[in-house]
């Protein structure tokens, strides 16, 4: 390092992005007979071999599975022998991808193979989720996952902010659009529904599925190699609020808001977003929180109302916001991951094409 | 494809549980109908109370009692109540903002319907009869139209305080082991060992897991091995486990069926265990009903060449 100061980062991309088709119930295979597909595919469209990758990362939940240390079962899939550089985060594949990108700044590896996968048919996902509470106060009052999507979803109507005719339009936009996604599960026209838990209809919440996603980065020239056109990582920040529900103002995202500003999302604005908004009340709350104007394209691929495989939706959204850029159908995207309850933890990345 | 197996999958945990002096006080209070908050540095109330400031994460301690009465901040109608939830009916999920407190506690509030619930509305507590110093010590809301309750003034400080709690866990699966397993399992049932050949690298992995890990490519020909087996490496067990019915010592092996690329192991018997060696050659011994070999035993062939399994160790 000179006395000029620090380096310039390195620059860091998506290069491929490839996800199952998510579906209610995969029961015909392990984790890893689902995830593999996608490993081959990420591995296809970059021409790099398993052996090639300088870095893997995965996330995923044993919670799931029901098993303890299930990922390991999963690395059959990605060749770990001989042995590889591998991590593992009990989180969203959003955060394994964060643990890879800080991988390659630091210049260990050159390459990094992310990828994540849930299969939440084995069990109830709504019970399931309520062990990551605070086990003193909350999780023994059994609170489901949609019953505190649904407090937050009063809270922002409370505020004005929206109401459930606006609740019913976001499911119907996202679905309307997964339309020309293959692999979402939940498509076109369906009807607002019963309240689950009110004020939150069956149209305001995700459907429960399995499925899987990879990625691959790449650093600088090595970006430019293996895909015509990188989706560069230009920012990724993520923060975390009070775990205790209470505590926060729940129409509101300031974690969401701190991250975008540290990943550079206020600099310039974005042509589109894919947001981890796996209840449309919590659109609501993303897109105030980003400050996305009507004219940015939210959820074209139909977001996690459309497709929520638990562990991987966050990391689809970066794949498919990178997928726009590849396709050059996007210049600078916003991909949005969340976990925990309400919003609780929040990843913000920016991407961007080679100018054209 | 044979249809793929299923069972029923319970975990299920009591996980015990340290309080530290703040969540102590709290549950203890519960116990004693007592709510307390803490005091932040800038003078807030948490309800429930944390040992950490949120904001500046310096250590608080000091406990303050609220009102038994409050307000609600947001609120849910559950019209089905799931397993384990406060309330057997029909209820109102609520965040509680306790007067004299700055922060709200969620639980559940016992009403007629979902037009008896809006934010804004006064509730108190109802106490549960049985208490331990739990959060389910408040057995739920209940609408309240009265004047704000009256804190006792209590300090925080209790003969007899909780130190831990139990906090059960229970979660319901219907699990599922895949394809290649499911036939693996099922080969099994018919007392053979089957494996799945890696297209790629031509081992054979038993038991199979759909995949290989050196190549990462799926396998999928199944390959019948065994039955009978070589020892590849062993230890001596000294120490009998709980409620497994083998005298000690015994012998567990890594056994390297005939045909197969990864040993598998097992327990090894009709042979002092003090006999037991490198390249023994076995045999797997059934027992009635049993859905795996209970132990392997000698079969009397002539030890195998170190060399034919080496690459198994």
């Amino acid at each position: 390092m000179t006395s000029e100061g620090a380096p310039a980062a390195r620059e860091i991309a998506v290069i491929a992005f490839a996800q199952t088709d998510h579906r209610r119930s995969t029961e015909e295979s392990s984790e890893v007979e689902m995830l593999m597909p996608v490993l081959h595919e990420v591995l296809a469209q970059t021409g790099l071999r398993a052996a090639d990758i300088g870095f893997t990362c995965s996330g995923s939940s044993d919670y799931l599975a029901g098993r303890a240390f299930s990922f390991t079962l999963a690395l059959d899939g990605v060749g770990a022998w001989p042995p590889i550089s591998e991590s593992h985060v009990e989180m969203d594949g959003a955060w394994a991808l964060y643990e890879a990108w800080t991988k390659l700044l630091t210049g260990d590896a050159d390459t990094a193979l992310v990828y994540s996968y849930g299969k939440s048919s084995p069990g109830s996902v709504r019970d399931v989720l309520t062990r990551q509470l605070d086990p003193y106060y909350v999780a023994p009052l059994w609170p489901d996952s949609i019953a505190l999507a649904a407090l937050q979803a009063q809270a922002l109507i409370d505020a004005g902010h929206t109401d459930e005719p606006a609740l019913a339009a976001v499911g119907a936009r996202n679905r309307a659009d997964a339309t020309a996604n293959p692999h979402a599960q939940l498509k076109g026209r369906l009807p607002h529904g019963d309240y689950v838990v009110r004020p939150l209809r069956t149209g305001d919440c995700p459907p429960v599925g399995d499925g899987a996603a990879a990625v691959i980065l790449a650093a600088g020239e090595r970006a430019r190699e293996l895909c015509e056109r990188p989706a560069w990582i230009r920012g990724i920040d993520h923060r975390i609020e009070a775990h205790a529900l209470g505590v926060r103002d729940l129409a509101d995202s300031p974690s969401t808001r701190l991250a975008a500003q540290k990943a550079g999302a206020f600099e310039r604005p974005v042509d589109m977003a894919e947001l981890h908004a796996p209840f449309t009340a919590q659109e609501v709350i993303l897109r105030r929180a980003l400050r996305l104007g009507d004219d940015v394209r939210v959820n074209p691929s139909g977001g996690a109302l459309a497709a929520n495989p638990v562990m991987a939706a966050g990391l689809v959204r970066i794949g498919e916001a990178a997928a726009r850029i590849h396709r050059g159908d996007s210049g600078r995207a916003l991909a949005h991951a969340t976990s925990g309850p309400c919003l609780q933890q929040n990843l913000v990345a920016v991407l961007e094409g080679d100018p054209r | 494809m044979p249809e793929v197996l299923q069972a029923p999958l319970v975990v299920e945990f009591p996980f015990t549980r340290s309080l530290g002096p703040v969540q102590s006080a709290f549950l203890t209070g519960l116990r004693e109908r007592v709510v307390l908050g803490v005091k932040t540095g800038d003078g807030r109330t948490l309800v429930p109370p944390v040992e950490y400031d949120p904001v500046t994460a310096e250590e608080i301690r000091d406990l303050v009692e609220v009102a038994p009465t409050g307000t609600v901040t947001t609120w849910a109608w559950n019209h089905e109540p799931r397993r384990g939830q406060p309330l057997g009916t029909p209820f109102a999920w609520v965040l509680v903002r306790f007067d004299g407190a700055d922060t709200a506690l969620l639980h559940a509030l016992d009403a007629p319907g979902p037009d008896a619930v809006r934010t804004g509305m006064r509730v108190r507590i109802r106490w549960a009869e049985e208490r331990t110093g739990a959060i389910t010590d408040i057995a739920c809301f209940e609408p309240y139209d009265g004047e704000p309750g009256q804190p006792g003034g209590h300090p925080g400080e209790f003969e007899d305080p909780l130190t831990g709690i139990v906090a059960p866990a229970r979660l319901d699966y219907t699990y599922s082991p895949g394809r290649a397993q499911t036939a693996y399992i099922q080969a099994l049932s018919a007392q053979r060992t089957v494996g799945e050949r890696c297209p790629s690298c031509r081992k054979v992995y038993v038991p199979p897991r759909g995949a290989c890990p050196t190549c990462g490519v799926a396998t999928a020909e199944q390959v019948e091995v065994g039955p009978r087996g070589t020892v590849t490496t062993f230890c001596i067990v000294n120490i009998k486990a709980r409620n497994l019915d083998i005298e000690v010592p015994y012998v567990y092996a890594h056994i390297a069926l005939d045909g197969a690329d990864l040993a598998l192991h097992a327990r090894i018997g009709g042979i002092p265990y003090d006999q037991v060696r490198m390249g023994l050659r076995v045999e797997p011994v059934w027992t009635e009903g049993a859905r795996y070999p209970d132990h392997y035993r000698p079969t009397g062939e002539p030890d195998a060449d170190y060399e034919t399994y080496k690459e198994l160790l």
